[in-house]
């Protein structure tokens, strides 16, 4: 049984767990073999720390033979003794926090973000530090600074990004859930990519304190996992109001894998909408019809299907990367070499540090976004397009609102393409942006979307379908894509490794 | 063809809170380097920014202090710029929807003598911003050392209209600026703490234009006088530029307070363009009218205003109110006395004299002072009950400084009770009018000299122990029955 | 709004302090020209009348009170500087 563990869901996990026939320790060993097998090839791992892991999982057996008698710690503590991977942008105390850059090599944290507090609460296991495209900057996990991750299906693709280490470990069975971020579709493309499930909160749903800022008025912190059901157990235990970030909201936390279930015996009919503007020119033929078959699916469960339209999407990309440069380059200024991060030798005044420590600590991309948000900010030109940009940002989201009032959920495709291959898009910066076409509305919307797996190229590439919800109503996006997920088996897949 | 300097001034105050601006790690002066830090005031990777409540309403009160509208809504922008005691490398700061709009100071002019109460002038403001303050640099051999404790303290940012036209307005300006945040506990303003910064931007023009001239900033007017003589020096260099036929160039000057002269600073840095954008880490603040009122209530009355009412209601002269007043707690030690003995001037004398020269030779605050309001009132007493000569009373002051005891206290301890109490007094005075007629006859005839022919007895009957003074009044008040 | 051509690498790369190399500043003006003009499509919209959004979620007056809590001790605090003396951050010579 034990090389079917670091496959199987929180769900199964937390049952063997709490009826004392799996210990953490023994999950934690599992998951760290697999890792030391398979992570030379699919290298989603920056860094993991083997001892503190099983110093944790052992804390938390103790904590289990503490509670005894009070019998099972599921479900009340679904996550006790589960191994959680975590994107190397979200802080960790004692751990390094490298964003994937030169900048941050050695850089190591001396706090914990809010997640990290909250799933240690949840007596998870903080699990390694996982690959990224360098500050979160990219589709494809490309542009680290530490090597490019592979695609698990396919070593020579790549598993989309920018949170490719933390899709990639949880399709590879080297973590049993994730956390990522996502601030374009960071969490949702590569979870399609890589046939996992991804969820990308409401903005403001889960705290961003101790998350390495991209673009601060689109991140959030979401998880991966192999099931809806074990995603709605990591939201339970990540989301929630949080003094430290301003833009949290309070709003209390419902019981999410409760809530849905409990939708589900409801036996609801749901309203889909299909926004045709995300069937247009650019996506792959085989994609289209995955997701067509999958909306065939909910017809066949009942759902009411319709088309909206959301007429703004085309301006989607263009308003995005305004934005998030322009957040960006204000967010970055803090890697000087001056309190922290990587400093170049060799500089003559304090100016000079400026210039050749950033220049020798970002990678290109990063710099690319720097340069283009410097110049969207600097004076004459923020009316003409941070500005603008802004106001149709306003646009966007009233299409999505605008919509919500016909429809439950939209359903669209995650990404326009399956995996592409390494180096493909790498020259072409703007063929790069244009892959998030499908999951940067929602961000500027701050919207929850989950992407699930709903099937496979001829090629054996995962597919995946986009789900977008009403602001905080997590729990019926959930539901809604359990019910499809309940009635496939596309997650159960694994790749050959 | 004559001149007139235009100055407007840039304040920075910090504001007087227990923990920082954006996080709450505690704010502080003269803790040894970097103990005053968080994740988020070094800008540690992930860190956020939330908003001291504390610091809102200290901007809030100054501004209604000052006769500002408060903003119903502003919001936070991000100022970027690269500068080592910066730790995000921007401040956060507000740009285009300020916290407090226009609004005056009220200042007062140097008299045409010590004694005499200057004209009065309102200089207007542009408004009042709320951001946050950078660390400190200290420069080495060839290195910078930065110390993070001051970054994050709340500062104030208070710009004044270019409406002030001399050295010594500028000065009166940032004296009752100073005074009005210590009434309203908002900043003890500091120089030497670094808690009141102030730049100053000046231009002359012919006298009578109304466009103004290219200014020059200047920089470092790190002390009061320092701002006096720093602007009164460009203000000349610049007149001597135009004299010889010059120009004068738009610049950054620092003055150097020690050598009394300033130099131009030539920045490394080319053109600012700070790149202001709404900081999307912080949500805006409103400040409904509930909110107003409540600070309305906790606002104090204003300097010149309680001065205006000392001289009005006690009559005490300005020589004396302009020594108390700056001194919130003084005023409010005044008032008490006056209260507890009903002579206000005579109190006022004792304070703004006795008080304060004891004060000063024992280095010590009003705070530490044994002598509290009812010691000075109950001396008064005494004094004015004849029960104690002027000369014994210097001394009872003295020793209840130095022993806190009660002046009666003292008196009785030391025997320092003039033998000659005032029934005594009037007695013997009652007997000398009663056996000299004659000169009783002369005095009423106008011959005021003739009243010195009682005192000799009265004298006599009290062995010298009597205030000539005291027994003159007394005399002179039976005589004219 | 502004076209690619007004993108002045140098003045920009000054602002954001990041040395480009030569190569660096050839690919990224071709580079950011297409995605400038890319984004000139935002001229097409009618933004007239339209607010802009700041925050997804706008709420107001989110703020804490003013109780001081422990911050990091100086070890902490200069873990990570790349150079220190005593308890202070090391930079070179600031040039005024
Ligand atoms: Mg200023
Ligand atoms: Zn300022």
């Amino acid at each position: 049984m034990s090389e079917e563990l670091y496959y199987s869901t929180i769900s199964e996990l937390s049952r063997l767990l709490g009826r004392r026939e799996l210990s953490a320790v023994e999950l934690m060993r599992a998951v760290i073999e697999r890792t030391k097998k398979v992570d030379g090839r699919v290298g989603a791992f920056n860094s993991f720390d083997e001892a503190d892991a099983l110093a944790q999982a052992r804390a938390s057996d103790e904590r289990r033979s503490k509670a005894r008698g009070d019998g099972a710690a599921a479900p009340s503590r679904p996550l006790e003794g589960i191994p959680v991977g975590i994107k190397d942008v979200i802080s960790v105390a004692g751990q390094p926090l490298t964003a994937s850059s030169r900048m941050l090599a050695r850089f190591v944290s001396p706090y914990d973000a809010t997640v990290t507090l909250k799933l240690r609460e949840a007596g998870a296991t903080c699990w390694g530090r996982l690959n990224l495209d360098e500050f979160a900057m990219g589709s494809s996990t490309e542009n680290s600074a530490f090597g490019v991750t592979s695609n698990p299906w396919d070593l020579e693709r790549v598993p989309g990004g920018s949170s490719g280490g933390s899709a990639a470990a949880v399709a590879a069975g080297e973590a049993v859930a994730a956390l990522g971020s996502d601030t374009g579709g960071s969490i949702r493309q590569p979870a399609a990519l890589c046939n996992v499930v991804g969820l990308k909160p409401t903005y403001g749903r889960v705290s961003r304190y101790g998350l390495i800022a991209f673009a601060s008025s689109l991140d959030q912190i979401g998880p991966f996992a192999r099931s809806v059901g074990d995603a709605a157990w990591v939201l339970g235990a990540i989301a929630g109001h949080d003094r430290r970030d301003s833009t949290s909201v309070k709003a209390e936390v419902p019981d999410y894998h409760g809530g849905m279930a409990a939708l589900a015996d409801s036996g609801r009919k749901w309203r889909l909408g299909i926004p045709k503007e995300y069937f247009g020119e650019g996506l792959d033929s085989e994609v289209g019809a995955a997701v067509e078959a999958a909306i065939g699916e909910y017809r066949g469960l009942g759902c009411e299907v319709r088309e909206v339209s959301l007429p703004h999407t085309r301006y989607a990309v263009a308003a995005y990367y305004i934005i998030a440069t322009a957040e960006c380059s204000s967010n970055l200024a803090r890697y000087d070499g001056v309190r922290y991060g990587s400093r170049s030798g060799g500089a003559t005044d304090a100016l000079d540090i400026y210039f050749r420590s950033r220049a020798e600590g970002f990678g290109p991309e990063v710099k690319r976004r720097i340069i283009l948000g410097t110049y969207v900010l600097s004076s004459g030109y923020y009316d003409a397009y941070y500005l603008r940009a802004q106001k149709v940002r306003t646009l966007i989201r009233r299409d999505f609102l605008e919509a919500f009032t016909q429809v439950d959920a939209i359903l669209t495709p995650t990404s326009p393409t399956p995996a592409f291959r390494k180096g493909e898009k790498a020259a072409d910066p703007l063929a790069m942006y244009l892959n998030d076409i499908y999951t940067i509305g929602v961000n500027l919307a701050g919207l929850p979307a989950i992407s699930i797996p709903c099937g496979f190229t001829r090629g054996g590439l995962p597919i995946g379908l986009q789900l977008i919800g009403q602001p905080f109503r997590e729990t019926e996006l959930l539901a809604i894509a359990g019910a499809y997920e309940g009635h496939t088996d596309w997650r159960t897949r694994r790749p050959r490794l | 063809m004559t001149h007139e300097a235009v100055i407007g001034l840039e304040v920075h105050v910090q504001i007087k809170t227990r923990s920082k601006m954006f996080s709450r790690v505690a704010a502080g002066y003269g803790h040894p380097e970097n103990t005053l830090t968080d994740p988020v005031v070094l800008a540690l990777p992930g860190t956020l920014p939330v908003m001291n409540k504390e610091a809102l309403d200290k901007v809030i009160k100054a501004g209604l202090l000052l006769g500002c509208e408060i903003a119903p809504e502003c919001k936070w922008d991000r100022k970027n710029y690269f500068y080592p005691d910066s730790p995000k490398n921007y401040q956060i700061s507000q740009y285009d929807q300020p916290l407090c709009r226009g609004g005056f100071v009220e200042i007062e002019l140097p008299g045409p003598a010590r004694n005499v109460m200057g004209e009065h002038r309102k200089i207007p403001l542009t408004r009042i911003h709320l951001e946050e303050d950078v660390g400190k640099l200290t420069h080495a051999a060839g290195v910078s050392l930065v110390d993070f404790n001051r970054a994050g303290t709340p500062l104030m940012e208070i710009v004044s209209e270019p409406a002030i036209h001399s050295a010594d307005e500028a000065f009166a300006y940032l004296t009752a600026l100073k005074t009005v945040m210590i009434y309203g506990g908002i900043s003890d303003c500091d120089m030497e703490k670094g808690q009141l910064r102030c730049d100053a931007n000046i231009s002359i023009r012919p006298a009578g234009a109304s466009a103004l001239g290219t200014k020059v900033e200047l920089k470092n007017l790190n002390s009061f006088s320092f701002v006096r003589d720093g602007i009164a020096l460009e203000v000349s260099r610049q007149l001597s530029v135009v004299k010889a036929g010059g120009t004068v160039a738009q610049e950054t000057r620092d003055y150097d307070g020690q050598t009394g002269e300033s130099k131009s600073l030539r920045s490394k840095e080319m053109a600012h363009d700070y790149r202001y954008f709404p900081d999307p880490d912080l949500m805006p603040v409103q400040v409904g009218e509930e909110w107003k009122s409540a600070i309305r209530a906790g606002c104090p009355e204003l300097p010149f205003d309680k001065q205006r009412r000392f001289q009005k209601e006690y009559d005490v002269p300005y020589t004396i109110t302009s020594v108390l007043v700056p001194d919130p707690e003084l005023s409010d030690f005044f008032e008490e006395a006056a209260r507890l003995c009903g002579r206000p001037q005579a109190a006022g004398n004792w304070i703004a004299n006795d008080l304060l020269r004891e004060l000063g030779s024992a280095r010590i605050g009003l705070g530490q002072s044994r002598v509290r309001p009812a010691h000075v009132a109950g001396l008064v007493k005494l004094l004015e009950g004849g029960v104690i000569l002027s000369t014994a009373a210097k001394e009872v002051f003295i020793d209840m400084f130095r022993s806190g005891e009660l002046p009666e206290a003292v008196v009785a301890r030391r025997g320092l009770k003039s033998e000659t109490t005032l029934d005594e007094l009037e007695r013997w005075c009652g007997e000398a009018i009663a056996a000299n007629p004659k000169s009783v006859a002369d005095f009423k005839r106008g011959k005021d000299s003739a009243i010195n022919a009682f005192k000799g007895p009265v004298m006599r009957a009290a062995k010298g122990r009597a205030d000539p003074k005291r027994v003159d009044d007394i005399l002179r008040r039976l005589l004219a029955r | 709004m502004a076209k690619p051509i007004d993108l002045n690498l140098d003045h920009v790369a000054n602002l954001a302090r990041l040395d480009l190399t030569p190569e660096e500043r050839a690919r990224f003006s071709t580079q950011l020209g297409d995605v400038l003009a890319y984004m000139a499509q935002l001229n097409e919209v009618d933004v007239s009348g339209v607010e802009p959004t700041a925050h997804a979620f706008p709420v107001v007056n989110v703020w804490a009170e003013d109780v001081p809590e422990p911050g990091l001790s100086v070890e902490d605090a200069l873990r990570n500087a790349p150079e220190r003396r005593d308890a202070m951050f090391v930079v070179p010579k600031v040039v005024e």
